[in-house]
């Protein structure tokens, strides 16, 4: 939205109120306001876990295995929402399960923005053999299902956090590749860049200086609204035992231990799933919102 | 047709690619030999399998041979099963052809009514409803979805089986968890190709002629709408075959997608290689389908 007034020099207090517009637009967006709401508070679960959590997430307790809801027959408060196959709170769990979920999901975002950012202005910037091979490098990605890759990668390092983030991060970043590169041909042939380079200026000052600042609202987009598909990712891969271990807590393994308790009790697989669900929902609204506010062009 | 050459010739390139991809990866960091050989074996044993397998060989030999191979459709042995690889893998495509098929069916006839329905609509509370719905059905992972189904339909009311494939019973559950997934993402873009449509100047032209609304919608509208879902079909291909990985591991069904999870754990290079290549012609088959299609049913378009 290219408003006339946005040509008028603004007075000092611009950054302020171009906050306050943006905070009064997300008031006006129930849904955004939502999805905000919901992200503020899995972030705080994440950050509190050992405040809230009831029981060590990781405790087996046999004597007390696959207890129900406190609101069936047998089961109790002290265990909310039952316990699991080894006794384990699942309460507890998910709680602690929400700094996986957040972790993995935000550095495999910033990872692949990093690797995306590097190779669009390669490929942008400097064209030729770097547009060539790093643009056929995206297009193998986007023909084979980003799985695959995942899968090989991590049956050959070994499922572990660290590994998790790359394997997410080092496949997804294609998108940002794109984006920063069509961005970068657009920008690069523009006046006040043809005039820097002219005067001299350094590749990376005109990089930093006029081609970043033009991705940037892109990229807080794109970035958010990928971070709903890596937390369900993450959640997939450890569903498939490739992801996190245990003892370690994570929404997926949950699910994958759920899923052979089905018959007998229901809970142990369903309350992890509506985390992610709830999870997931809040960022995607929050993203759509934050996408309609930053970036009108951008239609997924 | 000579576009379609050109096509062709242009996927070659990413084939090799993927293949070197997976070849390198598969060989600089894992050892099949510590994992195919006993704990106890010796250290001459474990050099006569590196040496028979040919991993001692520089890496680029070993790629070209993995090529020369290829070319011949021999990705060698699966040490697990003890036979060949592709075979194994194609013995293993029907099931997961069965599904994905299946998946696409529920996927149409979940997502072509609701789509043009809330385009329609739009802004009334069904179209609500019906965004609502396919945002929800992003935001669920697909197993979940999968093990809930199997909660309400296999163990409360015990309509359908759990796991296993065989009878026509045993495909309902994959299925809809599997086409559902791509309803809700198939959903939106419908919705969306088919507000712009309806935003067009011969929409307009065809409203101001005085044409009832349903006519507008079912002869003009929805017929140009078609193009794009066609387009959107062929191109869920990648997200289907995503799909099959989970679903088939949910739901025990032996398809491709349940031997490759098996075999990455068991670092079972033959048959990782022979299912990603298989999968990758596949997606880029059908990708160059949708092009094809697109092109075909779009008068407009020109070919080159």
């Amino acid at each position: 939205m290219a408003q006339i007034t946005e040509s008028v020099p603004r007075s000092s207090n611009k950054p302020k109120s171009a906050i306050g517009a943006l905070f009064r637009r997300l008031l006006r967006s129930r849904t955004g306001m939502l999805g905000l709401v919901i992200v503020v508070l899995v972030t705080l679960i994440a950050i509190f876990a050992p405040l809230l959590a009831a029981h060590d997430p990781a405790k087996t307790d046999i004597m007390n295995r696959l207890v129900p809801p406190f609101w069936l027959d047998g089961g109790n408060m002290s265990y909310p929402l039952g316990t699991d196959n080894l006794g384990r709170d699942v309460l507890s769990r998910i709680i602690y399960g929400s700094r996986v979920s957040l972790l993995v999901g935000i550095s495999a975002v910033l990872l692949a923005g990093a690797i995306g950012i590097v190779m669009g202005l390669l490929a942008g910037y400097y064209g030729k053999a770097w547009d060539f091979i790093i643009m056929r490098l995206v297009d193998s990605f986007l023909a084979i299902p980003s799985i695959l890759f995942m899968l090989i990668i991590l049956a050959v390092m070994g499922p572990s956090l660290m590994t998790l983030i790359l394997v997410l991060g080092g496949t997804s970043w294609v998108v940002y590749a794109r984006m920063v590169r069509s961005e970068t041909l657009s920008v690069k042939e523009r006046d006040y860049v043809r005039s820097a380079k002219a005067i001299g200026a350094l590749d990376f000052r005109i990089i930093v200086k006029y081609i970043l600042p033009n991705v940037i609202s892109s990229f807080i987009v794109i970035a958010t609204l990928n971070v709903a598909s890596t937390i369900i990712m993450e959640a997939s891969l450890s569903f498939l035992g490739l992801g996190i271990q245990s003892p370690d807590v994570s929404w997926g393994l949950m699910l994958s231990d759920g899923r052979e308790y089905i018959a007998t009790s229901w809970w142990v697989a369903t309350f992890p799933g509506l985390a992610i669900t709830i999870t997931v929902l809040g960022v995607i609204f929050f993203g759509d919102w934050l996408r309609d506010v930053l970036d009108p062009k951008i239609k997924d | 047709m000579k576009y379609l050459l050109k096509s062709l010739l242009k996927t070659i390139p990413v084939l090799l690619l993927i293949t070197m991809i997976v070849f390198v990866l598969m060989r600089l960091t894992g050892d099949p030999v510590s994992l195919m050989l006993p704990e106890n074996a010796t250290a001459e044993e474990r050099d006569t399998l590196r040496e028979s397998l040919g991993l001692n060989d520089p890496l680029p030999v070993q790629y070209l041979a993995f090529l020369g191979d290829l070319v011949k459709g021999d990705f060698g042995d699966s040490f697990r099963y003890n036979m060949d690889a592709l075979d194994l893998v194609l013995e293993r495509l029907p099931a997961t052809l069965e599904l994905a098929i299946a998946s696409m069916i529920v996927a149409v006839i979940i997502s072509v009514p609701l789509g043009i329905l809330s385009a329609i609509k739009r802004n009334s509370v069904l179209d609500l409803f019906i965004t609502g719905g396919a945002v929800v059905g992003k935001a669920m992972p697909n197993f979940w979805l999968g093990i809930m189904l199997i909660l309400f339909f296999s163990v409360t009311f015990q309509l359908l089986p759990v796991s296993g494939r065989g009878t026509l019973a045993h495909l309902v559950l994959p299925a809809i968890t599997l086409g559902t997934g791509i309803a809700a993402e198939m959903t939106r873009l419908i919705r969306s190709s088919m507000l712009e449509i309806l935003g067009q100047d011969f929409i307009r032209t065809a409203r101001s002629k005085g044409l009832r609304e349903t006519v507008v919608v079912n002869q003009h509208a929805f017929r140009n709408a078609l193009i794009p879902v066609v387009t959107i079909m062929a191109l869920q291909t990648a997200t289907l075959v995503g799909g099959t990985l989970i679903t088939e591991t949910v739901f025990a069904w032996p398809g491709l997608g349940q031997l490759l999870v098996q075999a990455v754990n068991l670092r079972d290079m033959a048959v990782v290689q022979a299912a990603t290549f298989i999968i990758a012609i596949f997606v880029i088959l059908s990708n160059l389908s949708a092009d094809l299609i697109y092109r075909l049913l779009d008068p407009r378009i020109k070919y080159e």
